[in-house]
């Protein structure tokens, strides 16, 4: 295991001009108009990546994930710090952002090659794979400006996967394209994982980071808050997005509501496959609210596997301790650890209270139905 | 599994592979070394620039060569014909300079804007950015060779010859030129992410730098004397498109001392009477100075670069 990537004690400031004044006149005649702030973009952030590692970074508008993704690929110069990089980087900031519209695709994917530090020869022999991989085959010779946007975006991506790097860089860019290309997006990311290359996701997307990140990393306000195992940092990160929603929130504030525990009537998690099973959810408040309760099911994989209808959980909640009880029928779930978060929403959706990982099921099964759900499928021949 | 394994066994050899790092400023060695592992992103947005840049003209490139051609048509009409200063053989006086003139301007008139205008790329794409100022210089040079080309083919036409005795002078005055290009390239397309007045002021400076060097007009003949009676030859010298131009007029024009074409046909003293030596020494001193400018614009450009981000 190599480190790949070594940000050390790196921050970030900007000077942010009020009343921008980019004219001469302006400068000459008001030399002093205009404040400056200067804005902490990143502060100290240290942390490392290693080969045969996704790591994502998670964090809400403004926390500094842009920034920081901006500094590992050399976009921005940190004002304090040092990341070293070791391997050559491909970076997917803004799918298309190298693109010349006035040139064909063939030239672009050449443009785009020698700015991603490839040489001609070397995109001559991945060529090939790249029309093949972006489907433009027809509109290869076409000047770029006449593409629709998905076979632009189709383009850029089908070069940066292809130039063969030893760190992938992403920046939401998954968000884009049909679902079709969005499975293509995440089927190259898993063959690279298994290549054995690291892999920096940043999103704000939990189910993202669950389904193919190793590791997370939580940046809030520009300090990282967290570095670890994907729970604990999801975990924590849903926390920090509640208390900035209650410090932001004027009807948040209100709700002091918080899931205190989660417990089962025989105290143990432990259930067969198909049997029933009841939760008692203790949850305290301090005034009076009414919202919905809510429950998420997840695999030990990050797979979600059911989220109970928010919609119609109704709860009134008075001052003090409350107990919601769970009544799940019947459990089809096979062998494995499952992973239960639930909260509390409001009536827009918004979680007004949250546990993650509250507890897990351990399911026992003794049939022989592979995968998480049993189906029961009876089979027989016509 | 087996592909798996050997992708396993390539990423292994990363314990050996260099490291790059990212910090507050690159030191002057880094950004030349740089740039230099970047050359062949240069040589694709130099002909990516020219492919642009033609792409939907008809007459495509042909104009890098019809539009300096016409502008020395005006200038030959109005200089030689309407004015009529009597220099023998104007035209070509006037393409020796406008050849450098050309080059100069292209390159600046371009890469003044070109970091704002291509402010989409800076901001999402690591690459050294003063890459895209010396692409329009390289842009510029492919002009410049073209139009080296056709000089050729004037002078054979002419059936004159150039100096042979100075034509070795040729690439260290150009090598002076190409700095000259790329150090006000440089700093200008930086320069204008701060203040984007610099596009407009910069038209009306480089017509003012024309007219300070000595295309259309014979630094010698007209102004020497006068520049010396009040000691002032150095200000005019201190222009360094002056000295190279000077050396292309030396190698391309060849004479130094011409008979009037007006009668009663004066002798005009067009170039100064200096010896190739003379020419060497000072075309080796510009040369030095225009790599420390170089160098410096470097500095300038990365002291400038960090805050391009919030600027564009």
């Amino acid at each position: 295991m190599t480190i790949v990537i070594d940000v050390e004690n790196v921050s970030k400031q900007f000077k942010i001009h009020h009343e921008r004044s980019q004219s001469l006149k302006e400068r000459l005649l008001h030399p002093k108009s205009g404040s400056t702030e200067v804005f902490d973009a990143l502060k100290g952030v240290s942390f490392r990546v290693s080969t045969n590692e996704t790591v994502g970074i998670l964090g809400h508008n403004g926390s500094g994930k842009s920034t920081l993704l901006k500094c590992i690929c050399g976009v921005l110069q940190p004002t304090s710090g040092e990341i070293r990089l070791r391997g050559n980087l491909a970076a997917l900031l803004e799918l298309g952002a190298g693109f010349q519209t006035e040139l064909s695709g063939r030239d672009n994917v050449y443009l785009y090659g020698a700015m991603l530090g490839l040489s001609k020869r070397h995109v001559d022999a991945i060529f090939d794979n790249i029309v093949a991989f972006s489907e433009i085959e027809h509109f290869i010779d076409t000047q770029v400006k006449f593409y629709s946007s998905g076979m632009y975006v189709r383009l850029a991506f089908a070069v940066a996967v292809n130039v063969d790097p030893d760190i992938l860089v992403v920046d939401e860019v998954l968000a884009v394209g049909d679902e079709r290309f969005q499975a293509k997006c995440v089927d190259k990311i898993r063959t690279f994982q298994e290549e054995g290359r690291s892999i920096l996701l940043v999103t704000h997307q939990a189910d993202q980071v669950r389904a193919l990140c190793d590791r997370a990393i939580v940046l809030d306000g520009g300090l990282m808050i967290a570095n670890g195992s994907v729970q604990d940092s999801l975990r924590i990160f849903r926390e920090h997005l509640l208390e900035d929603a209650v410090l932001h929130d004027r009807i948040g504030h209100q709700a002091d509501v918080a899931i205190e525990s989660i417990t089962t009537p025989s105290g143990s998690f432990d259930v067969r496959s198909g049997a029933a099973m009841h939760f008692d959810v203790n949850i305290s408040s301090h005034t009076a609210y009414s919202g919905n309760f809510v429950m998420e099911i997840f695999t030990r994989g990050g797979l979600l596997v059911s989220r109970s209808d928010s919609q119609a959980s109704p709860v009134n909640l008075t001052p003090g301790l409350n107990q919601v009880g769970v009544d799940l029928a019947q459990i089809p779930l096979l062998d494995g650890v499952y992973d239960v978060n639930v909260g509390v929403v409001d009536h827009h959706g918004t979680v007004i209270a949250w546990k993650e990982q509250a507890a897990s099921i351990q399911v026992t099964y003794n049939g022989r139905e592979g995968g998480i759900v049993e189906l029961g499928a009876s089979i027989r021949q016509l | 599994m087996s592909d798996a394994t050997s992708a396993r066994m390539i990423r292994k050899s990363l314990d050996d592979a260099p490291v790059r790092v990212v910090s507050a400023r690159a030191n002057l060695r880094t950004r030349l070394r740089n740039l230099w592992s970047r050359r062949e992103l240069l040589t694709s947005l130099i002909f990516s620039d020219i492919r642009i840049k033609y792409k939907n003209s008809a007459l495509g490139i042909f104009w890098s060569m019809l539009s300096p051609a016409l502008t020395l048509g005006i200038y030959d009409l109005i200089f030689s014909v309407i004015i009529k200063n009597g220099y023998p053989n104007f035209a070509l006086y006037l393409f020796s300079g406008l050849i450098v003139w050309n080059m100069f301007m292209t390159a600046v008139n371009l890469a003044t804007g070109v970091i704002v205008d291509r402010a989409g790329l800076v901001k999402k794409v690591s690459f050294p950015r003063e890459i895209l100022a010396l692409a329009n210089v390289g842009a510029s040079v492919v002009y410049f060779v073209i139009q080296l080309g056709v000089l050729c083919i004037f002078l054979l036409a002419l059936g004159h010859a150039p100096a042979w005795g100075y034509l070795w002078l040729l690439p260290i005055s150009f090598l002076a030129l190409y700095l000259l290009t790329a150090s006000v390239a440089i700093v200008m397309s930086a320069i204008t992410v701060y203040l984007r007045d610099m596009k407009h002021l910069m038209e009306v400076l480089l017509q003012l730098w024309f007219w300070l060097s000595p295309v259309v007009y014979s630094y010698q003949h007209t102004i020497s004397a006068r520049l010396h009676e009040h000691g002032l030859t150095w200000v005019y010298f201190l222009n360094p498109i002056t000295p190279i131009m000077m050396t292309f007029q030396r190698i391309f024009y060849v004479k130094t001392t011409v008979l009037s074409t007006v009668p009663p046909h004066p002798v005009l003293h067009i170039l100064p009477n200096w010896t190739a030596s003379s020419y060497l020494s000072m075309n080796l001193t510009l040369l030095g100075i225009m790599v420390l400018l170089f160098l410096s614009s470097l500095m300038i450009f990365g002291r400038l670069e960090g805050n391009f981000e919030s600027e564009l």
